[in-house]
């Protein structure tokens, strides 16, 4: 018995400006993460894991990347006869692309309304973790909740615009919603993860529409928090929240570390991804890796430490590659250096060079680029 | 309705593998894992999938659940078609009796009417025991080429080592004149790969003429191709050059494993123009720790290494400790080898735990006067060989050793 009565709907393109240079080409759900990743596979194994068994995903742009990666749904066992992944790609009236959230969450209204669920769990695809979202949807029952809003405790991320911080009751529910407040230090932030009784979702929106509203956390959330029970809820497993090339790369050097990559990657609770039938990864005769995660298909015969290597990355001899991100299809010739480095896909750095970034701020390097 | 197929591929998986000792205990010789995150079947499937043959039924008897899991639906090697695809075929009961598959030709005979539905002009018969990237649709066009009946393809091996193989002798044209089953003074070095291509009709023909001789052993080797050479058919040596290894011994599958290791053999995986496909574990990308130190390996998803790894294939999920060391070793899935303990010139099975400061197998140079004691090593699925325990070299073990 998997079926759980909750559908989930899952935004590609939120906050793509935030990261510009890894989503010039792509959407935010589809940048590459973690070796082997897209960051949207993370919350649909998430929901997969939790029993979901209907995902919706609404594109806006530059979504051809995400359509290839997800293909059918087949690799998060979503390609179903009943239920599986709908693609809900931009549709409107006249020729206007959607703007805000508002706008989009009308735009799937039919997605929402011919969906027999009668919960939504809505989610952007930002946040690296493997969530067990059957925790949060029995919250969100037991409390019987209108809306149960899924927070951090931590610092506030400082450039997003649409930052939510949350007064939160002993009792979980929510007393006060401030929207991109001046915070100082740690507070209960939002993480744009949502569960909502559908009817009451399709309401609140439906009369922001009718207003001109286009705030989805001033204008739905703020204005409706006395007309319906919020509540809040928090996991307390790791969540790396990525708004920004630093955060992602923060995050990307957490799956370094034992705790984190115990948590993300736990037993029986796969984080599903496309096949590409990469041979295994070769460690050549002078090859010296430690303190890193790599994924098959690479073919390594320099050092590489405290990095994260996508697949088909070829590393050349005399090469040092340290504290660096290296994605997928990345050719490095022989006595390169590098430090504190993001290449995007297909990059190909030739024998010899060197590039310094730092931890606070690494170099990024184009896709397709020959340096 | 069936839709004609030019093309049936039939694979014949149902080998025991019994030289594969406890590596087949529990499941059939094309299931044995190779290559760090390949099955042996995965190589005959892709290769037919990469030369357009998308039908092909799998002959199952011996311990098939591993092998039927793993087959699934096909999807791996995009064989789930709505035409043809990949069928597992077992031995099944008739009104009149049951039997197993009494030999090669005697399993595909029992399947002629799966071939049948697809009304095919050729069949391949293939073995589900070789390690080798091949393109049987070049093999089907030298056969269409020659109008043979029967096209068998041959590799050619040093000719000191011809007498270990089923060899063709030919005439120029490469028309095959006699069958020298493991000749001690071979005429020629090209011996039978055990695929072949036959016109369906003339196969057809030959496998029920078979059947009703009681003396027949039913197989392709011993009956049915010495048959139809002497009843004048046509029948063609394929030339095959590039790499092709049978894994039917311990000794030649440790090597075949090796041999991904050495740039100088022809078996490139990478080649994205002739993937080889399998079904993929979903593992985590593999961590290699402050600790660890790799050198001339192989590794794939989900391992995480602390220790030192050199000259060695580690399969998908497989830890291995702090102060370890493996070498010259084929580590399969889900093993473990806690810390400290030294795995050298050995196969560690599937979910097997060697314990902490345990020692199995040995270098060569180490056994001195006894060097016909030494071989590679074998613990068995899901063995336990406990602490500081020692394992013998060419030991085969499938029982926990304390």
């Amino acid at each position: 018995m998997r079926r759980n009565n909750v559908a989930g709907l899952i935004f590609s393109n939120m906050h793509d400006e935030q990261m510009r240079e890894l989503t010039a080409v792509r959407t935010m759900a589809s940048v590459p993460f973690g070796s082997r990743y897209r960051l949207i596979d993370f919350m649909l194994s998430g929901m997969v894991n939790s029993g979901i068994t209907k995902v919706g995903v609404i594109t806006k742009s530059n979504y051809r990347s995400l359509m290839d990666h997800l293909g059918s749904g087949k690799a998060w066992d979503l390609s179903r006869k009943r239920d599986g992944l709908v693609i809900l790609p931009p549709y409107g009236e006249g020729n206007a692309l959607y703007m805000s959230r508002i706008e989009a969450l009308k735009s799937v209204f039919n997605f929402l309304k011919h969906s027999p669920e009668d919960y939504i769990l809505m989610t952007d695809s930002d946040c690296v973790a493997n969530f067990d979202f059957t925790k949060l949807i029995s919250h969100h029952f037991e409390t019987d909740s209108d809306v149960t809003i899924v927070y951090k405790y931590g610092r506030i991320p400082d450039n997003t615009p649409d930052n939510i911080v949350l007064g939160i009751n002993l009792d979980h529910t929510i007393n006060n919603i401030e929207v991109s407040p001046n915070v100082e230090g740690e507070c209960n932030f939002g993480l744009n993860i949502y569960m909502f009784k559908k009817d009451y979702l399709i309401r609140i929106v439906e009369d922001a529409v009718a207003r001109g509203a286009t705030h989805f956390g001033r204008d739905v959330l703020q204005t409706n928090i006395k007309n319906g029970k919020y509540t809040a809820f928090s996991f307390d497993t790791y969540i790396g929240v990525i708004h920004s090339l630093e955060s992602y790369y923060e995050v990307s050097m957490d799956l370094l570390k034992d705790d984190v990559r115990s948590q993300v990657f736990p037993n029986g609770r796969p984080i599903y991804t496309k096949d590409k039938d990469d041979m295994p990864t070769k460690y050549g005769l002078s090859s010296n890796v430690r303190n890193s995660v790599l994924a098959d298909g690479c073919i390594i015969e320099g050092e590489v430490e405290n990095s994260v290597i996508f697949r088909g990355v070829k590393i050349g001899k005399g090469t040092k590659v340290k504290n660096s991100i290296i994605i997928q299809g990345t050719y490095i010739g022989e006595n390169c250096t590098l430090d504190s480095v993001i290449t995007d896909k297909d990059v190909i750095i030739k024998d010899g060079r060197t590039f310094m970034g730092h931890k606070t701020y690494p170099v990024f390097i184009n896709k397709n680029r020959v340096v | 309705m069936f839709r004609k197929q030019e093309c049936v591929a039939m694979l014949l998986a149902g080998g025991q593998g019994s030289r594969l000792g406890v590596l087949t205990k529990s499941l059939a010789k094309p299931a044995v894992p190779y290559g760090g995150k390949y099955r042996i079947i995965d190589f005959p499937l892709s290769n037919c999938i990469n030369s357009g043959i998308e039908t092909v039924g799998v002959l199952t008897q011996y311990q098939p659940l591993v092998l039927n899991e793993y087959i699934g639906s096909g999807l791996p090697w995009d064989l789930d078609r709505i035409h043809g695809g990949v069928t597992v075929l077992p031995p099944y009961q008739r009104s009149k009796g049951a039997d197993w598959y009494k030999g090669t030709a005697n399993a595909i005979y029992q399947n002629t009417a799966y071939i049948d539905r697809y009304d095919p002009d050729y069949v391949v018969v293939l073995s589900g025991d070789h390690i080798y990237k091949m393109d049987y649709s070049k093999m089907i066009a030298f056969h269409k080429q020659n109008n043979a009946d029967c096209t068998i393809a041959v590799l050619e091996v040093p000719m000191e080592e011809a007498s270990r193989f089923g060899i063709l002798n030919t005439n120029e044209d490469n028309s095959i004149y006699e069958f020298d089953e493991k000749p001690k003074v071979p005429k020629s070095n090209k011996a039978s790969m055990g695929i072949y291509v036959f016109n369906w009709q003339k196969l057809r023909r030959y496998l029920a003429e078979d059947e009703q001789d009681p003396k027949s052993s039913n197989d392709f080797g011993k009956n049915i191709l010495p048959t139809m050479l002497n009843a004048g058919e046509r029948m063609f040596a394929y030339p095959f050059e590039g790499y092709w290894k049978d894994v039917g011994t311990i000794d030649s599958l440790w090597e075949a494993n090796m041999d991904l290791l050495d740039p100088n053999v022809g078996l490139d995986l990478s080649d994205s123009a002739w993937r080889i496909y399998s079904r993929n574990p979903g593992m985590p990308p593999q961590y290699i720790s402050e600790t660890a130190k790799v050198q001339n390996s192989i590794i794939t998803e989900g391992s995480v290494i602390h220790g030192n790894v050199d000259f060695s294939v580690i399969f998908s999920n497989v830890t291995i400790g702090k102060g370890a060391t493996v070498r010259d070793s084929i580590i399969m899935p889900g093993a473990v080898i806690e810390d400290g303990a030294t795995v050298q010139y050995a196969i560690i099975s599937e979910n097997a735990i060697i314990k902490s400061g345990a020692v199995v197998g040995a270098r060569p140079e180490t056994m001195k006067d006894s060097f016909s004691d030494w071989g590679v090593a074998v613990v068995g699925d899901g063995i336990t060989v406990g602490k500081g325990a020692v394992v013998a070299p060419k030991a085969m073990i499938d029982k926990n050793v304390k």
